[in-house]
């Protein structure tokens, strides 16, 4: 078969980026899987792992195609892990995902990848590439409940024209079946899930941030300023959240609807007053003209999209969630992403 | 693997001797049994061992019952380190470019660090000022792994002897073993670690040599092989192999440090003429470069405005198999201690490429790295990765 040009697939050890390899191989593509070290603290999920790496070599073994090892720990711990550490002592709920996708798997790797002769980079993300007349849009993934399309949003043209993403049109079950029939040892891995370099055990998070930052006590106020309770870290406090607050047993759910970091103080409401028809943003951008109708814009990973017009603020067509400072908007058309901005 | 590789990795593990190879098929196809069994077989096994034993107590200076084979460099230097410390407590001292096995056993027990010079080399003010009474054991590396620098165990002997008088001397002689008379420069070591696969046997073989008198505590229990030392069956065929490498290696090392530390001038004279290149551990006078603190093996060099990981990577591409610092458990490049430790700015240190030449190194192999590293560190410097 005549190559159709050497692609760089980067294989976390999971199962999408396995898969991923594999039907590059099958299509002709000259692959070589990559898996990026990032991470060399504890952890016992997502992509850092020593197993982890195990499980994309033995991969890219059965497949017979070359696999190495990036370090980029320095870069994941100057773009990522610090920012992250630093949104959270600032009151902001950062996604380390996203910013591990702007800085080190779409920016790092593939300037690596394009130093190293490579034609294309690959990953096993579930969104599509789409072909406009205007250039390359980032589309939803075939499978809705998988569709990371949203940590995807900040690719440029640039990096678009690399890019191939081959389980867009795939469900999750036909990925997980295709690695069955090709004995590939990871079909049945389940998921990664949260922040890679933060364990999935209770109280991970909060011991990760203590030994980087001095958490604050806070008190915890209701809409009269009255004092109902108190927490012993605010930077563990998200807009929107009801467990973890001291409330439990106070009549009605309480929410936290402000956190203000420098008053050290929570404030916490009904889930009516969550409800906001305006959310200020800092960095708005569109992948091509404004839209001056409508469009839906998700504000977490995989949460549902809302209707809303986009002035200089995103307003809200019916009342919204709050949404935290730093989370970001993604705005889509149908199922093309078309915009985005960042909470502030 | 193809045969048709330049193997200029040899810090890492040197190309098997063919000698070693006939030795170590010998044993396990006639020689099988266990060497702690009472029978002819075994006895044979036996005799093996300590032929080897005998044959190798000349290369390191020592009685041949002071020799314990183990599995290997790193069980070597855990034992030196935990033996010493289990019979004897008080402070572990180390250098702060020992090899990953001295550094961890020395973290796990409190020890104390010792600084190096820009050229590797320790500093005996900092190791003066490091040593007291309560110090059990200090270890120095006779040469560094990356570097290629040699240390002054003599003199580094006279300071522990007069400023930590209880304290032993161990040296990692790993990386000394192909290059050096380790029975001369070590001479001066208390306790000495080797490791098979260095000159040229199978992996997982390796020796400590314990002086008479040393008392440690073993960190591995069972059948008292190893004069208790270490327990364990003994890896008959991997010990004996070593023997047969040992042999090989010492009988043409002279003519191997001879011919290599002239191909290795030529390689590192052309990487000098790269544009903000530095080589590591060496002094120069009046222009010209001394390396006379370097095994004849070592290449090593930083180049600004590169990073390792992608040089070899190309290098590969071409059949070109070399390596930067330690290579950590995953296979990723780690950061190097070793530079850091002689003040090499972490961003330079990134693009460390270590090229280590062996006794099966060539013209050939020497005239393909200088075609090629200045070319890819140019394009790399240009794509900006």
């Amino acid at each position: 078969m005549i190559s159709k040009g050497k692609i760089l697939v980067a294989m976390s050890g999971g199962v999408d980026s396995s898969v991923a390899a594999a039907l590059l191989q099958r299509e002709g593509y000259e692959v070589t899987g990559v898996t990026l070290k990032l991470w060399g603290g504890p952890s016992d999920t997502g992509c850092c792992s020593v197993s982890d790496v195990t499980d994309a070599r033995r991969v890219a073994d059965h497949l017979g195609i070359e696999h190495h090892v990036f370090n980029f720990g320095d870069e994941f711990e100057s773009h990522v892990v610090e920012p992250y550490v630093r949104s959270h002592a600032s009151g902001l709920t950062p996604n380390p995902c996203i910013e591990c996708n702007r800085h080190l798997k779409f920016d790092k790797l593939m300037r690596r990848a394009n130093a190293l002769g490579f034609d294309l980079v690959a990953t096993g993300h579930h969104a599509r590439t789409v072909q406009r007349p205007s250039g390359i849009r980032i589309g939803r993934g075939a499978d809705l409940s998988k569709d990371q399309s949203y940590v995807l949003y900040m690719l440029n043209q640039q990096q678009l024209q690399k890019l191939k993403l081959p389980l867009g049109e795939m469900k999750k079950s036909e990925v997980r079946e295709l690695a069955a029939s090709l004995d590939l040892r990871v079909a049945e891995k389940p998921d990664s899930q949260d922040v890679c370099f933060i364990s999935n055990a209770k109280g991970s998070r909060r011991r990760f941030l203590e030994q980087r930052i001095d958490l604050t006590p806070a008190r915890v106020l209701d809409k009269e300023n009255r004092t109902v309770g108190e927490v012993d870290a605010i930077e563990m406090v998200t807009i929107g959240q009801r467990k973890g607050l001291g409330l439990s047993g106070q009549g009605t759910p309480k929410y936290a609807v402000d956190v203000d970091v420098e008053s050290a103080t929570v404030r916490v409401g009904q889930r009516s007053d969550l409800l906001c028809t305006v959310t200020k943003v800092k960095d708005l951008c569109w992948v091509d003209k404004p839209y001056l109708v409508h469009v839906d814009v998700q504000t977490s990973a995989h949460g549902r999209t809302s209707p809303a017009r986009i002035t200089s603020t995103v307003d809200w067509i019916d009342p919204h969630v709050k949404v935290a400072s730093g989370q970001s908007l993604v705005f889509y058309d149908d199922d093309l992403v078309v915009g985005s901005a960042i909470a502030i | 693997m193809n045969r048709k590789v330049i193997y200029l990795d040899n810090a890492a593990s040197a190309p098997t001797h063919q000698s070693a190879i006939d030795a170590m098929i010998s044993v396990l196809e006639q020689c099988y049994g266990n060497p702690s069994g009472a029978h002819k077989m075994a006895r044979e096994a036996r005799r093996l061992i300590d032929d080897t034993r005998d044959s190798l107590s000349v290369g390191l200076g020592c009685d041949p019952k002071e020799i314990i084979f183990t599995g290997g460099g790193t069980e070597a230097d855990n034992l030196a380190i935990f033996g010493v410390h289990g019979a004897r407590n008080g402070t572990i001292v180390a250098s702060m470019t020992e090899h990953h096995a001295i550094l961890e056993p020395v973290e796990k027990l409190g020890g104390k660090l010792v600084r190096v010079h820009s050229d590797g080399l320790l500093d005996f003010d900092h190791l003066i000022e490091t040593l007291d009474e309560n110090v059990s054991l200090v270890s120095i590396g006779l040469v560094n792994g990356e570097t290629g620098v040699i240390q002054d165990l003599k003199k580094v002997a006279e300071i522990v002897r007069s400023q930590a008088p209880k304290a032993f001397l161990h040296t990692d002689a790993v990386q000394a073993f192909p290059w050096l008379d380790v029975a001369s420069l070590a001479e001066p070591a208390d306790l000495i670690s080797i490791a098979g696969h260095k000159f040229g046997s199978p992996k997982g073989v390796g020796a400590l040599v314990i002086r008479e008198g040393i008392e440690i505590t073993p960190i591995q229990l069972g059948g008292g092989q190893e004069l208790g030392k270490r327990s364990g069956t003994q890896n008959t065929a991997a010990i004996v192999a070593m023997g047969a490498a040992a042999a090989i290696t010492i009988s043409e090392r002279d003519e191997t440090v001879h011919r290599v530390s002239g191909l290795r001038d030529i390689l590192a004279n052309k990487l000098r003429e790269i544009p903000e290149s530095y080589e590591t551990g060496v002094v120069t006078v009046d222009g010209k470069v001394d390396r006379s603190n370097k095994i004849a093996g070592s290449c090593h060099f930083c180049f600004q405005g590169i990073e390792s990981e992608a040089l070899l990577f190309m290098l590969e591409q071409e059949n070109v198999l070399a390596s930067a610092a330690s290579s950590c458990s995953s296979g990723a490049q780690d950061p190097s201690h070793v530079l850091a430790a002689m003040g090499y700015p972490r961003t330079l240190a990134g693009g460390s490429l270590r090229l280590s030449l062996g006794h099966s190194t060539t013209n050939q192999d020497i005239n393909t790295a200088i075609d090629l590293v200045p070319k890819f560190i140019e394009s790399l410097r240009k794509t900006g990765s």
